[in-house]
């Protein structure tokens, strides 16, 4: 048991050593001077900012110290949680931004991943239990699995909120409300929040449903599926024991899926101008503010190597195969 | 007279155990397929829709009166068949239909480009790993579950972030050699369980080589599964492409579909009701990859005879 | 009468038409009977014992009745067989290695399946240990998972959950196929301690194995290309085989204490011929040595004395196999 997870330990540490090199190494890949980049792109009009912009720069950038030095300076505030600092948005530090970006991503995030899974398994256990389930289900699943997430949000943005003002445009809240725990407020959230979380969570559960389905059916083509109706066991007894059999991939798609649904949620905050991280880095991007783009990666690594963590534990406890397997099995 | 043999003295290897052949094999294994092939709904449907969209992105251009980023036109323009914007005009007064079809063009590149790439080096990948085992596949497992967890996604962001100048190519490139790991894996399974079976024992016990056990016995049972698991990528680098077009690193020079979206919603056009130019790049995407899907699983019920519907 | 089986016929759908894997089998097997089903791959044996238990996705049925003590069983309706399941007709499937599901324990199983059956678990408990302990299990194998047993562990469980509920006809579907020789001996005596204890009423077993039909069957039933060929008592049927594809499955087994110096051990040439299209008259004809042109019409089934055979040169080979016999 030790083992296996000191094995993921590994991977996982390499992954983020991994992702952090290449993250300090880019701009540094690219050619020419990044901080002349940096510099042609910030319109500055006095010399004397521009010169004081470009000496922060220099430093910032540690371009004067030779490579390995400065990969190390990038490790070390890294672990001091100095991300850098906002260029468009000068002096914010890139913290900052991430931490108040974070909890609106992932209040589109958990909830979606979440329901769309449990949703779409459920209702992809029905499908292959019924044909005239199957015959819509199918369909439309496909359809929204090969739908991009952003369209979604675009059609649930214009039908029901410019057209039919069923839901707002966008963004987390009115801006006259009130901040603060009142009840409107919280309510106001709510319902900016509903429409991205829509499109995150319907096109996420395309792809969940016809995977159980296809799971199921294979599993109640199993062997263990055949004995038991050749002893007459009822239907419901082996479609509960094809459901547990069949969620066990399911399980590790989660982890695999993530990332597919991480840039789901990126773009649909650009569509709703839902301000989590999504938002920021498209603004980063259409500015250049490289730290900002960097430090998100960073935290979105480390999200998602936390993410991938989790469902492997999870997966341990629900597959006995693997524990065992582990602890050596008896013969 | 004989005695009853008083041991079992069975052998597996019973001379009489003469293969059988309940069913009666009109076809060969090749024309059978087809004739599957051809009786398979889902398949149909799916191929003749991508076939028609690759043909529509091959020869629409052709018909384009204007270029794609030319601006002339009226500013958001309904379709009309004036001067030829059947799909109307952008806010910008560029012909949308000239955009659709030259970013449906780029669609099918970057699917098949970025696909083929993943589907190449997952092949190499997981064949090697399965076929060797031991501390290659180790390796090489070690290999695939640090790009599997690295979320490309945002890899990609922030390499494209720093190219200056991006092109569909280098697009359809990184994203090749990043959507690889779980066809890699799966493939790596496929060829576990292949090369576990007795055919290919039996090639190795008549002293074949290396070199045709591979192409002879495992490639045809294999190359199935590894063209389903093309389509698949195809469709995946198509939707990573929108995706990170949409964000703002398409390539630039050129118009692609995610571009499109990305224009139309930063112009308001959903707030000036333009929907012929945020639709027709999301339902085409949306329509290849979905004729796509939808092929896979009528080519999934052909190469598998248990799933063949009655 | 424990179990009588009366023209039956199940074919197979396929997408060229029917195979007519089991076409017209009539037998009875009695109380406390073993009887073995024997013949090479694709004979329709397989098909006959999963047809008295359940039919498969490809299987259908077209005529013929089934009666076990004198109740009809409704084979072609699988939810009403769902009566006589488990109960009165068992099953010990081929693939019993891989039948217990892989994520539960076997002992929460068990209860699951006997709950679903209408049957109280803890009142059969004992029972249920009583018989593990019998094939050689401990009863804490019920706390494990299958992934935790070794095949031959997994086969055994499966024997006595299948028998469980004293079925009255046990059905052994090529259950030492995959066995090694000492392991088939030990399998094949404890399916007869089972008759004997009265655990099972009456048992079919299914095989392409005579030896192993040798050791315990009480009859043989030989099967070929979907019709019966043969029935006769084990003895019988080693001994003086009257079916000449019959005669030809023994003489190609080897014997103890006898050199082969100067004979070749001999298969059978040839293959079986397509069910799709069976041709007419004796399905064997390609491939026998004693065909005549009377073979072009179908052999009736001929029965005397408890032995059936269907062959138009049944008569002559009494004394043929008199004279193979001398040869041996």
């Amino acid at each position: 048991m030790l083992r296996y997870f000191a094995r993921k330990l590994f991977v996982y540490g390499l992954t983020f050593i991994v992702a952090v090199t290449v993250d300090w190494a880019i701009p540094h890949l690219m050619p020419g001077n990044p901080v002349l980049t940096l510099m042609s792109r910030i319109q500055t009009q006095d010399p004397q900012v521009a010169q004081q912009m470009y000496d922060h720069y220099m430093r910032a950038f540690n371009l004067d110290l030779p490579l390995w030095k400065q990969y190390w300076y990038f490790w070390v505030s890294l672990f001091h949680g100095d991300l850098g600092t906002s260029i468009l948005q000068f002096p914010t530090p890139v913290m900052s931004i991430i931490v108040h970006a974070v909890p609106y991503t992932l209040a589109l995030l958990v909830p979606a991943i979440v329901l769309s899974w449990y949703a779409g398994n459920k209702f992809g256990a029905l499908a292959a239990r019924r044909k005239v389930l199957d015959n819509t289900l199918l369909p439309f699943g496909y359809t929204l699995t090969a739908t991009p997430y952003m369209w979604l949000g675009i059609l649930l943005v214009w039908v029901l909120a410019v057209t039919w003002h069923v839901f707002p445009v966008g963004f987390a809240y009115d801006p006259t409300a009130v901040r603060g725990f009142s009840w409107p407020f919280v309510s106001n959230l709510a319902y900016h929040w509903f429409l991205p979380f829509l499109s995150l969570f319907l096109v996420a559960f395309g792809g969940w449903a016809i995977g159980m389905r296809n799971m199921i059916i294979y599993e109640l083509e199993s062997d263990y599926a055949h004995y038991l109706g050749a002893l007459g066991a009822p239907q419901r007894l082996i479609r509960k024991y094809a459901f547990r059999n069949a969620m066990l991939p399911q399980i590790t798609g989660l982890a695999l899926a993530l990332g597919a649904i991480l840039g789901g949620a990126l773009v649909t905050e650009i569509v709703f101008s839902y301000p989590g991280l999504g938002f920021q880095i498209y603004h980063a991007i259409t500015n250049k503010d490289y730290f900002v783009i960097q430090g998100i990666f960073l935290f979105i690594i480390i999200g998602v190597l936390l993410a991938n963590f989790i469902v492997d534990i999870v997966y341990l406890i629900v597959d006995p195969r693997t524990r065992i397997g582990m602890e050596g099995g008896r013969s | 007279m004989s005695s009853v043999p008083t041991a079992p003295l069975a052998s597996p290897s019973d001379p009489t155990q003469v293969e059988a052949v309940p069913v009666a094999q009109p076809m060969s294994g090749f024309q059978e397929t087809l004739h599957f092939a051809l009786r398979n709904k889902k398949l149909v449907f799916g191929l003749s829709m991508t076939t028609a969209l690759l043909l529509f992105a091959l020869f629409g251009p052709l018909f384009a009166r204007h270029g794609p980023l030319v601006y002339g036109g009226d500013l958001g323009l309904a379709p009309t068949r004036a001067g030829g914007y059947w799909f109307g005009t952008t806010l910008q007064g560029q012909d949308v239909y000239a955009q659709f079809v030259t970013g449906l063009r780029l669609a099918f590149i970057v699917g098949a480009l970025g696909g083929g790439i993943a589907a190449i080096i997952g092949m190499v990948i997981g064949f090697t790993a399965g076929y060797r085992a031991g501390w290659v596949d180790e390796c090489l497992n070690m290999l695939t579950n640090v790009v599997l967890v690295i979320p490309t996604f945002a890899l990609l962001l922030v390499i494209a972030a720093y190219l200056q100048v991006r092109g569909i190519v280098t697009e359809a490139v990184f994203i090749g050699i990043t959507s690889w790991p779980w066809a890699a894996r799966a493939l790596r399974a496929q060829t576990f369980s292949l090369v576990s079976r007795d055919f290919v024992d039996m090639a190795r016990l008549s002293g074949r080589s290396s070199r045709h056990i591979i192409f002879k016995e495992i490639a045809p049972n294999m190359s199935s599964y590894l063209f389903m698991m093309f389509i698949l990528l195809f469709g995946g680098a198509i939707l990573i492409a929108a995706t990170l077009d949409f964000i703002g690193l398409g390539p630039s020079n050129t118009i692609s579909l995610g571009q499109m979206m990305q224009l139309s919603v930063q112009n308001a056009a959903l707030q000036l009701h333009l929907w012929w130019w945020f639709l027709p790049p999301g339902l085409g995407i949306m329509a290849i990859v979905g004729s796509l899907y939808v092929m896979n699983v009528g080519l999934d019920e052909v190469f598998n005879p248990k799933l063949r519907e009655m | 009468m424990a179990l009588r089986v009366e023209h039956l016929r199940v074919y197979y759908r396929t997408l060229a038409g029917d195979v007519k894997a089991l076409d017209d089998v009539s037998f009875d097997v009695a109380d406390g009977e073993i009887m073995g089903l024997a013949g090479e791959s694709g004979c329709g044996k397989s098909t006959l014992g999963k047809s008295l238990i359940r039919l498969d996705g490809r299987m259908r049925y077209v005529g013929g009745h089934v009666l076990l003590d004198g109740e009809e069983l409704p084979v072609w309706d699988d939810e009403a067989m769902d009566r006589f399941r488990f109960r009165e007709v068992s099953i010990v499937p081929q693939y019993a290695m891989s039948a217990l599901n892989p994520i539960r324990k076997v002992g929460p199983m068990i209860r699951d399946l006997l709950r679903a059956r209408g049957v109280h678990p803890n009142g059969i408990q004992r029972e249920l240990e009583r018989r593990l302990e019998l094939v050689g299990l401990q009863p804490d194998v019920l706390g494990l998972y299958p992934i935790e047993l070794s095949g031959g562990m997994k086969q055994r469980v499966v024997l006595v959950l299948s028998t469980l509920l004293d079925p009255s006809l046990l059905i052994a579907d090529e259950i030492t196929s995959a066995l090694d020789v000492s392991t088939q001996k030990a399998v094949a005596q404890t399916l007869v301690e089972f008759r004997d204890r009265g655990f099972v009423k009456s048992l079919i077993v299914v095989t392409h194995d005579l030896a192993v039909l040798a050791q315990i069957a009480d009859t043989i039933l030989v099967m070929y290309a979907g019709k019966l060929a043969e029935k006769a008592t084990a003895e019988e049927i080693i001994s003086t085989p009257r079916h000449p594809y019959t005669r030809m499955l023994i003489s190609s087994l080897p014997e103890v204490g006898v050199r082969y110096e100067e004979k070749e051990l001999r298969g059978i040439p040839g293959r079986p011929p397509s069910l799709l299209e069976p041709p007419g008259g004796c399905r064997f004809r390609d491939r026998c040595p004693l065909a005549t042109a009377r073979c072009a019409q179908e052999p009736p089934w001929v029965e005397q004395d408890g032995r059936g055979v269907a062959c138009w040169e049944a008569e002559t080979t009494t004394t043929q196999a008199a004279l193979l016999a001398e040869t041996r």
